[in-house]
């Protein structure tokens, strides 16, 4: 909420500057967002007079014009177009300051002298734009200094006010705040009843009573809608961030911001036989304040007369029953709406009015009087005309709140014992009523206005937002009574990463949300993707069901920017729906492109491959301990290239995939290269062994070298288990230290060179054991494999 | 004895002349070897009178040892250039890159997450997740925030249907620890959160870590102890802390927590706006309504919870000054934090 703080000060002055009283209501949770000058720092401008207007001789545009400062007539050019003889305007005469490097001079305009210049709006910073000069009230005092005839020595307050604090989204809330931090009172202006005038009056009917208790009406009858709200009423909204709009709905704004009351005005003459509070009925049309048609909700509350609706309660009036230039005769609303019935009504409606922000959070039920009289007022002398008798409809209004305070709890919420004495003042200066008390509780009375307040922690809140946080003591940090799990036998996302860093992945975070049409393509067939229903954007509206999309991305974003050499990793949930229901499970994801290392002097760069991420996987599993509880599959996923394509499962679950991007995605993304990628599910992955140490052996390892000549789509797996399972248990380790196809050997083959390693724990090998060993193997790969020794 | 003499200088001047240890050996085989003629001097020995032998062989003896000496400086010298030789041949320029892998860094603010957790496990706190797609009833009306509560309007919801929506913070987690745990809690809750909102200080998706300690006898002041403690601990810095009061559906009081602003030092900055704070994180006493949701008596227990942004503490952090820098994954950007 934005305020004048002169205006504040008319409620309640204490002595302190205005840096003091905005760290005031900061401090008190009324958290002070920007605080601004009503105006610039401009000196020099005066109230001045327009005595003539003459057409320059040789501008199109420009006037010629005699002003007077009330002292000397000047001449002045001036361009604005709707200067015009016999206005008030903002006179700046020469040597007036309107910036700091504006300075009015003297001058020839086309050769006419201008002794000055007429202001508009926003060169006084009045206004973020204007189209001509200000045209002041006709009784402004001619030669007054403009900053002290519009009070521009004031600051503007904005307060970022929380959703429970609706009681301060007034003059008279705030008002109410500053002076309980300063210990004195506001002084409210004299508000009187209005004695009617005459006897007219608009029936009302309460028919949905628990949404409306109270609905107060007044008819004010030949009004004159063509005055003009003075320049102190337009200056004060103008400085709450409202616009002038007529006097009518000026002084209802106005009301509002002063006390905290929505009002709302009906042209009297287009209304029915009376007011009917109610909901509306199925198929209710209602053409809005804003040109808008809408079909109104079932429970939406409206203000309706006896055939149709005529605004929705608390949110805004219909074009048809609001004032306009023709209106003589007003009906005048001041009504108490629950919360409840309003709360998310303007929204549903896409609506955000001023009234609905209020009445969501809470309008004092006691306010509405005191709100009718106080409009009233200031219609009949701004705008004339003869006022009714109040008419006020009464059903059940809200109880009155009672809360329970123990001193206990005080002490054990807050940590501070605050004495009894200082607990009554703090609240009773809140407006809060001691019912009952005894030495170790209160039962207190909740003022109309605090709609907030409804438990003990409520009230230990405002006891210690009054008494000041800053002020509340402080312990030091007690550890937990027990040690924090730290386990070996899980593996954590944390060690996962380090891991990928320095096996040279870089991690990202990518959006969750993602494009549809490629997230589509990525991911296997059987699952279905879970769509937003309020997207941000339509690149980014399917929640992804892989880690891909956002990786492909980034290697694009990335390419884009001239990186020949990309690595990066991804860990997060993917989303997916299932007979089951929605699926949720954290992955870790990776991709490759480009050369295995960085670029570098001393080799030549090498395209990555499949089995450099193979590797990096591998890596990843062995952390486990348990590398060998995975398996690598060939197999097909619509992402991933076949024949290049595995799937990894860990005893017999899948949960995993590893492979070169599918060749057609590849140039639909149009990435010059092969793409690797991976992606685990972690929870698959986290279960480890701890390292059991097995024994060192004294004895010395022999090693024997095998070129075999193979089929090519032998998978080496099977070879190498044939090989470990013939071997037994003295093989100690198989390498695979070459792998070659092309000349010399048959195009259906491959030739695998082996280097196998054996050693005993309790023994030195002798070559006939050794040698009896490998004959096994080999008879057995020939047999098995056809395989041939080379 | 003429003959030993000009035999001497004869070797000591070969030896001296010697440029390589072939050379050198073939000296010593030649004067001091079996058949070398210093040693053939010893040999005739016998051909003197008795009385004059024991002169003689000791000035033999003494040229021998003088050749010896010499042939074993000269060996030094000699095998001193050739390291030195070695040396050269063998140098290279130190200065070249060495070969390595590059490696890789984690994302600012997985750094920063992990930086809290760290700081909070030591004060007993367990980390926990829990799921992005949520319903209803564990983002909002467990957490005292009923349909068209005018709080659910600071929360831009991103929904798939009435009941299932994208997270608008991690105290779901909270929640859901609560209903399965029983207290004492103490956990903290990292994760990805969603807002349907898109400008140049607002991404759709960001971080929160929010922490929750529900025991008996928990007060406001031990919320402020942890809250102080842990930001002057994550700025590494005395920073001053400022309690205000503020308003969340779940906290009952509420606190708004901010820190003397790390870039100006309080004086007042661009990153400030000015004001020397930073609204760094929100907290407060759990409400009691949020405890009984989930089945704690909040007559024998109290708790606080609190919340933070991690995008905005990273960016802090690390001088980032622009938000969406966080989920461009540029390179150039992430690869400072190796």
């Amino acid at each position: 909420m934005k305020f004048s703080e002169n205006w504040l000060r008319e409620w309640v002055s204490p002595k302190i500057t205005t840096e003091e009283l905005v760290t005031q209501l900061t401090m008190a949770g009324l958290e002070v967002d920007a605080v601004e000058a009503a105006a610039n720092k401009f000196t020099g401008v005066v109230v001045g007079e327009v005595l003539s207007v003459d057409k320059h001789p040789d501008a199109d545009k420009l006037n010629v014009c005699q002003v007077t400062n009330g002292k000397e007539n000047l001449q002045v050019v001036c361009g604005a177009p709707n200067v015009a003889v016999g206005q008030k305007v903002p006179f700046a005469l020469v040597g007036a300051k309107l910036a700091e490097d504006f300075k009015i001079k003297k001058a020839k305009l086309r050769g006419a002298e201008s002794n000055g210049m007429l202001c508009s709006a926003d060169e006084l910073g009045l206004a973020e734009k204007s189209d001509g000069i200000l045209e002041l009230p006709v009784d402004a005092k001619v030669g007054q200094d403009i900053r002290d005839y519009l009070l521009l020595d004031d600051a503007v307050i904005d307060v970022d006010l929380t959703p429970n604090r609706g009681d301060c989204l007034s003059i008279q809330g705030v008002a109410r705040e500053v002076a309980v931090l300063n210990k004195t009172e506001t002084s409210s202006p004299l508000i009187d009843e209005v004695t009617n005038s005459i006897e007219d009056v608009f029936p009302v009917e309460l028919l949905s009573p628990a949404d409306c208790p109270r609905y107060l009406g007044r008819v004010i009858k030949n009004v004159n809608v063509s005055a003009v709200s003075p320049v102190w009423l337009q200056e004060k909204l103008r400085r709450s961030g409202i616009r002038s709009i007529d006097p009518v709905v000026d002084v209802t704004n106005y009301v509002m911001l002063e006390l905290g009351q929505p009002l709302h005005a009906f042209d009297l003459e287009v209304l029915g036989k009376g007011i009917q509070v109610r909901r509306a009925k199925a198929d209710e049309k209602l053409v809005l304040l804003d040109g808008r048609e809408v079909v109104l909700n079932e429970d939406t509350l409206i203000i309706a007369d006896h055939e149709k609706a005529l605004a929705i309660a608390g949110v805004m009036g219909g074009e048809h029953s609001g004032i306009s230039d023709n209106t003589q005769h007003l009906f005048l609303e001041s009504a108490f709406f629950s919360p409840l019935s309003i709360a998310g009504k303007a929204r549903a409606y896409g609506l955000h009015t001023d009234a609905s922000h209020r009445y969501e959070r809470g309008v004092d039920y006691d306010l509405p009087k005191l709100a009718i009289e106080r409009a009233t007022q200031m219609l009949l002398d701004i705008v004339g005309g003869e006022a009714g008798p109040v008419v006020v409809a009464d059903a059940v209004l809200p109880e009155t709140k009672q809360v329970k305070l123990r001193a206990n709890k005080v002490i054990s919420l807050l940590g501070l014992d605050i004495p009894a004495s200082e607990t009554e003042d703090i609240l009773t200066r809140l407006g809060l009523e001691v019912l009952e008390s005894d030495n170790e509780s209160w039962l207190f009375k909740v003022p109309s206005w605090r709609f907030d307040i409804s438990i003990e922690a409520d009230l230990i809140e405002e006891l210690a937002r009054i008494y000041g946080y800053d002020n509340l003591p402080i312990s030091t940090v007690t550890s937990g009574s027990h040690l924090n799990s730290s386990t070996e036998s899980k593996l954590s996302l944390k060690q996962l990463r380090r891991r990928l860093t320095s096996l040279g992945y870089q991690e990202v975070i990518s959006y969750s949300f993602v494009e549809p049409e490629l997230e589509d393509k990525l991911s296997i067939l059987e699952s279905e993707a879970i769509i937003l229903s309020n997207p941000i954007s339509s690149e980014m509206s399917v929640m992804r069901r892989n880690l891909w999309s956002g990786l492909l991305q980034t290697l694009k974003h990335n390419q884009n920017r001239q990186q020949d050499r990309v690595r990066i990793f991804e860990s997060g949930l993917v989303f997916s729906k299932s007979a089951d229901g929605i699926q949720q499970d954290a992955m870790l994801g990776g991709l490759i492109w480009g050369s295995q290392s960085p670029e570098q002097w001393g080799e030549s760069a090498q395209p990555s491959d499949f089995y450099d991420i193979k590797g990096d996987v591998e890596s990843i599993l062995a952390m486990t301990n348990e590398a060998s509880s995975f398996k690598f599959e060939a197999a097909e996923h619509p992402a991933l290239q076949i024949g290049q394509t595995a799937c990894i499962s860990r005893n017999e679950k899948a949960m995993g995939w590893l492979g070169a991007l599918n060749p057609q995605l590849q140039k639909t993304l149009d990435i010059p290269g092969k793409v690797y990628l991976f992606e685990l599910k972690i929870k698959d992955l986290l279960d480890a062994s701890l390292t059991k140490v097995s024994t060192l052996s004294k004895y010395p390892s022999v090693r024997r070298d095998l070129a075999l000549l193979v089929d090519r789509d032998l998978n080496f797996d099977e070879l190498e288990s044939l090989i470990s399972e013939q071997a037994g248990e003295d093989l100690e380790q198989i390498v695979l230290f070459d792998v070659y196809q092309g000349e010399n050997i048959d195009s259906g083959k491959q030739s695998l060179a082996l280097g196998l390693t054996f050693q005993n724990s309790s023994r030195t090998l002798n070559d006939d054991e050794i040698n009896e060993i490998i004959n096994k193997c080999i008879k057995a790969l020939e047999a098995k494999f056809n395989a041939e020794l080379r | 004895m003429d003959n030993l003499e000009a035999l001497t200088s004869a070797a000591l001047q070969a030896i001296a002349q010697a440029e390589n240890a072939t050379e050198l050996d073939s000296l010593r085989v030649q004067y001091l070897g079996k058949k070398g003629s210093l040693t053939d001097q010893l040999k005739s020995l016998g051909k003197l009178p008795a009385d004059e032998r024991p002169a003689a062989g000791a000035a033999i003896n003494q040229s021998k040892q003088q050749v010896q000496e010499a042939i074993n400086q000269r060996k030094e010298i000699i095998d001193s250039a050739a390291t030195t030789e070695l040396l050269k041949r063998e140098a290279i320029d130190i200065t070249l890159p060495g070969r390595r892998q590059q490696a890789g860094a984690l994302h600012p603010v997985t750094k920063t997450i992990e930086r809290i957790e760290e700081i909070f496990s030591a004060a007993g706190f367990d980390t926990v997740e829990g799921p992005e797609i949520e319903d209803n009833y564990h983002n909002f009306e467990a957490l005292n925030i009923p349909d068209h509560h005018p709080a659910r309007a600071m929360h831009d919801t991103f929904y798939f249907d009435a009941n299932t929506l994208l997270r608008t913070h991690t105290s779901n987690v909270q929640v859901r620890t609560m209903e399965t745990g029983e207290a004492p809690l103490r956990i903290i809750c990292p994760g990805r959160v969603y807002r349907c909102d898109s400008d140049l200080t607002h991404t759709p998706m960001f971080h929160q870590v929010e922490g929750l300690l529900i025991d008996e006898n928990v007060s406001f002041a031990d919320l402020k102890g942890i809250i102080e403690d842990f930001l002057k601990v994550f700025f590494e810095a005395d920073l001053s802390v400022r309690f205000r009061p503020s308003y969340f559906p779940f906290t009952e009081p509420s606190a708004e927590v901010d820190v003397q602003c790390v870039n100006c030092k309080g004086e007042g900055c661009r990153v400030c706006g000015n004001t020397g704070w930073l609204e760094i994180l929100g907290c407060g006493m759990v409400h009691p309504k949020v405890l009984e949701f989930s089945g704690i008596d909040s007559e024998k227990y109290s708790g606080y919870a609190f919340g933070m942004g991690v995008d905005r503490l990273a960016m802090l952090r690390y001088q980032i000054k622009d938000l969406r820098l966080l989920f461009e994954n540029d390179l150039r950007f992430l690869q400072q934090f190796s």
